[in-house]
């Protein structure tokens, strides 16, 4: 009964969708107020209907109802209760029924806060958005409906797979959603400029705020799913540029190049054709990641079992809304005039070589993941394009674009001086160069010095931003007053560039100099590596709710005082008998240490092999992501954007270029 | 104007190549090397480059035949449970190293297990594309006439090997003296 009325919900939620889709723009065309005003209340409805179908689900799962397919391959009755509620997302159809809940809540957001919004405005982007929705819920319904029953329910599950038993891809999932999804709101905000032909700096501001909440999502989800892999995965990698891992790269690439652009549509009114083309790209990717995951083009860690009929429906999904996007580019782009010129030397010319260099990086990701795919096409032969090809590129493109993130913020809009600017740099210039050679060289000598380039840019950007606060605050009386004049959105571009420089140094020093030991041990055998003395007390075997565990005992210790007692674990998991690594570690803002139990060496000793890692630093890169992410969010709640938003009612045409600051 | 158009024209090529690749299923099963006898090879061998490894290691014995590499990360996520088939059955796994440096390969050996008997060090991925690898990891069953049976793409699973690589070695292990012409039962898909 339950899994029927999730169904049933499911299809009023579609039913809906067409609703919220067709009045209100029909209505903007024809004036009809009445079709107009459909589009908040269809919204809610929506979000609502979506809720229930999700409720029946996480019911499903909680009674563990068997005779519901998608519960029965995807729980069991052993599974403790927080994974069965978060196994509703733990395969296709369920994770799919997220995606769309996600976009409803989106949607209900915009139809909340966008009163200040011109009426006509307001409906076209619910009902863009609504379109979305109704091409998932089709596929939802049609392909992949979660509760399809089974003629005869099985005793018990399958369960979930042991991989995605864990805390961190609890988070992980939901996160990124929010952050593709998040990509639909600009996405039909620049459809809706498009349409009416209206993009001025008014657009660029409504834009911002929506963008920037979900960068910081797609952010916190990307950064989520390195942190799982290295801790679960077993092998102390962060990120392995697996083809899903890519599809979540790419949109954030494009969005970290639309957050520039829109900054300099909004403020000096140009770039409006590429800003936008760029907001169809970033949604576009969120797009096409989902059609690589779930399509089995691509076989990866991740990949969803592939079915083609699904794969079919998402392409022809993707071609209808990301083909008429930019065929509606096509023909509204010519008559776009940017009015704000800028010359060689300007802060716009470094923000459109950041774009530049942010869509190339993600061109090259694009082109590194579907390469197979067209060799294939061609019948070119069969290859897989490994981390080699994307560490090159990458390391390649990021070094400029690192070095310009200095200058940016430094560089005047309109036109600048480049040897001005150089003269004016030169102090922090020489003193990132200098610490960068120094610092790494007095703490570990000549061979800390294989850190120099990263440590350098990473001093770079930190002095860099820091002395454009510095300049903020020239000329005035009183500092600390000032401070706290300065906007948020300002504080938040500073601390997300600080997130950058500390990310680069985390990359760099764990790279350089993580240490790694596969040992044999046996109980009370005892060895040293990076300063720390490791004592291996024995392995005993442990049961958990789900599975039985070999967990080991290592005791950590430096300089003859106690660090801290590891235990790693090797898990099978009861149901799918799958064997699980369960690293422990050691964590401080300086090092972690890692242990992973490997493989029992046989015999009575009670050997096994166990690899040590000493990785410096490497909290850094997750800490930098997690600065990124804040100064994101202080970014959004820059007061300016609702004052802006209320003073701009009555003045929705004029397109001011007063906008300074 | 041409401006406008270029990106639509980009992602109509792109689409093109998309379904191009829903045709190309990678995970099909239907490989033309199926019922035919394994393509020839002759290669060093990874942990001893003096010794060779060819098509002739096959005869007489079902084996698994597995195509991985040291960056590929779907080829660690796969390892644990190679290492359980070599430890917990007597079903012979050769490698073949694909497009790999033989120090990385060796040490991802030496750190997490070698389930493998020998592996074949396919350097620049000639012995791969004769196999049609499209990427690793790969898995081929080939019987004990030499003859290619059943290739899985992507890593195995426990629902792989028990619903359809551990029957299907069971049934060719009871049915010695099938030659590869006589061979007409397919493989269950």
């Amino acid at each position: 009964m339950i899994p029927e009325l999730g169904h049933f919900a499911l299809v009023l939620a579609l039913a809906l969708a067409v609703i919220q889709t067709v009045f209100p723009m029909l209505g903007t065309f024809r004036h009809v107020q009445n079709w107009v005003a459909v589009a908040r209340p269809a919204a809610y409805g929506q979000l609502f209907f979506l809720s229930v179908a999700y409720a029946c689900l996480t019911y499903s799962f909680i009674v563990s109802d068997f005779s519901v397919l998608y519960v029965a391959q995807n729980s069991n009755t052993e599974l403790p209760l927080i994974y069965r509620i978060v196994s509703v997302w733990g395969g296709h159809e369920g994770s799919l029924l997220l995606w769309a809940l996600t976009l409803g809540m989106w949607t209900v957001a915009v139809a909340l806060f966008s009163h200040n919004l011109p009426r006509e405005m307001a409906a076209r982007v619910i009902s863009v958005m609504g379109f979305v929705s109704v091409g998932f819920l089709l596929f939802l319904v049609i392909t992949s409906n979660p509760f399809n029953r089974l003629s005869s329910a099985p005793a018990n599950g399958r369960d979930l797979n042991p991989l995605l038993q864990d805390p961190g891809l609890i988070m992980h999932p939901p996160m990124l959603y929010m952050g593709y999804v998040g990509f639909s709101v600009v996405f039909a905000f620049a459809v809706t400029a498009l349409i009416s032909g209206r993009l001025d700096s008014a657009w660029a501001r409504w834009s911002r705020p929506w963008t920037l909440i979900a960068w910081v999502f797609l952010t916190l989800g990307i950064t989520l799913g390195s942190w799982w892999a290295y801790y679960e995965l077993g092998w102390g990698g962060w990120w392995f540029w697996d083809p899903v891992e890519n599809a979540s790269f790419m949109p954030w690439l494009i969005g970290t190049a639309l957050l520039h652009s829109l900054a300099v549509t909004e403020k000096r009114n140009t770039f409006k054709a590429w800003t936008v083309l760029l907001a169809i790209l970033a949604f576009s990717l969120s797009l096409l990641g989902t059609f690589l995951v779930r399509s089995g083009v691509l076989t990866s860690v991740h990949a969803f079992a592939s079915d083609p009929s699904r794969g079919l429906f998402i392409l022809a999904f993707l071609g209808v809304v990301v083909g008429l996007s930019l065929a509606l580019y096509a023909w509204r782009a010519p008559s776009i005039v940017n009015s704000g010129g800028f010359s060689m030397v300007s802060r716009e010319s470094l923000l459109l070589l950041n774009n530049i260099l942010l869509v190339v990086a993600c061109a090259s990701v694009l082109l590194g993941t579907l390469y197979p795919l067209f060799l294939d096409a061609f019948n070119l032969g069969k290859i897989s394009v490994g981390p080699p090809y994307f560490d090159n590129v990458f390391m390649f493109l990021m070094l400029p674009l690192l070095v310009l993130l200095g200058v940016g913020p430094l560089a005047r809009w309109k036109q600048d001086n480049a040897k001005q600017l150089v003269w004016h740099l030169r102090f922090l210039l020489i003193a990132s160069f200098g610490l960068g050679l120094l610092v790494p060289f007095f703490f570990m000598g000549m061979k800390g010095l294989s850190v120099f380039p990263g440590l350098a840019l990473a001093f770079w950007i930190t002095f860099t931003s820091v002395q454009s606060v510095r300049e903020r605050l020239r000329h005035k009386t009183n500092r600390w007053q000032a401070l706290s004049t300065i906007p948020r959105s300002f504080y938040g571009m500073t601390l997300a560039h600080i997130g950058v420089a500390v990310f680069v140094i985390g990359v760099t020093v764990s790279t350089a100099f993580s240490t790694e030991q596969d040992v044999r041990l046996e109980p009370h055998v005892e060895l040293d590596l990076a300063g720390y003395h490791f004592i291996f007390e024995g392995v005993e075997s442990v049961p958990g709710p789900n599975y039985t565990a070999n967990r080991g005992t290592i005791t950590v210790q430096q300089n003859g005082e106690l660090v801290t007692v590891l235990h790693p674990e090797k898990r099978t998991y009861l149901v799918q008998t799958m064997p699980m690594t369960e690293a422990d570690i050691d964590v401080t803002l300086f090092r972690d240490i890692y242990i992973s139990l490997g493989e029992p060496l046989g015999g009575d000793s009670g050997a096994w092999s166990v690899r040590i890692y000493h990785k410096p630093f490497i909290r850094w890169i997750w800490l930098g992501a997690l600065l990124m992410a804040i100064g994101g969010v202080l970014s959004a709640l820059d007061m300016r954007y609702r004052k802006l938003a209320r003073a701009r009612q009555p003045v929705t045409e004029a397109d001011s270029v007063t906008a300074t600051a | 104007m041409l401006r406008a158009i270029l990106p639509l024209a980009i992602f109509a090529v792109l689409s093109v190549f998309l379904y191009i690749g829903l045709q190309l299923d990678p995970n099909e099963k239907e490989s033309t090397l199926i019922d035919k006898a394994a393509p020839a090879f002759n290669a060093p061998q990874l942990e001893d480059s003096t010794k060779v490894l060819n098509e002739q290691a096959f005869q007489g014995k079902v084996s698994l035949f597995n195509a991985w590499a040291s960056w590929c990360v779907t080829c660690r996520y796969e390892h644990p449970l190679l290492m359980q088939l070599a430890q917990q059955t007597d079903i012979p796994i050769y490698g073949l190293n694909y497009k790999d440096k033989a120090a990385d390969a060796l040490k991802v050996l030496q750190r997490q297990g070698n389930p493998y008997i020998a592996n074949a060090f396919d350097q620049n991925g000639r012995i791969g594309m004769d196999w049609g690898v499209i990427g690793t990891p790969e898995t081929f069953v080939v019987d004990q006439n030499g003859v290619v049976r059943y290739k899985h793409v992507g890593p195995l699973t426990v629902e792989v090997l028990q619903e359809t690589v551990l029957p299907l070695i069971k049934r060719l292990r009871e049915t010695p003296n099938a030659n590869a012409n006589a061979a007409n039962d397919q493989p269950p898909a």
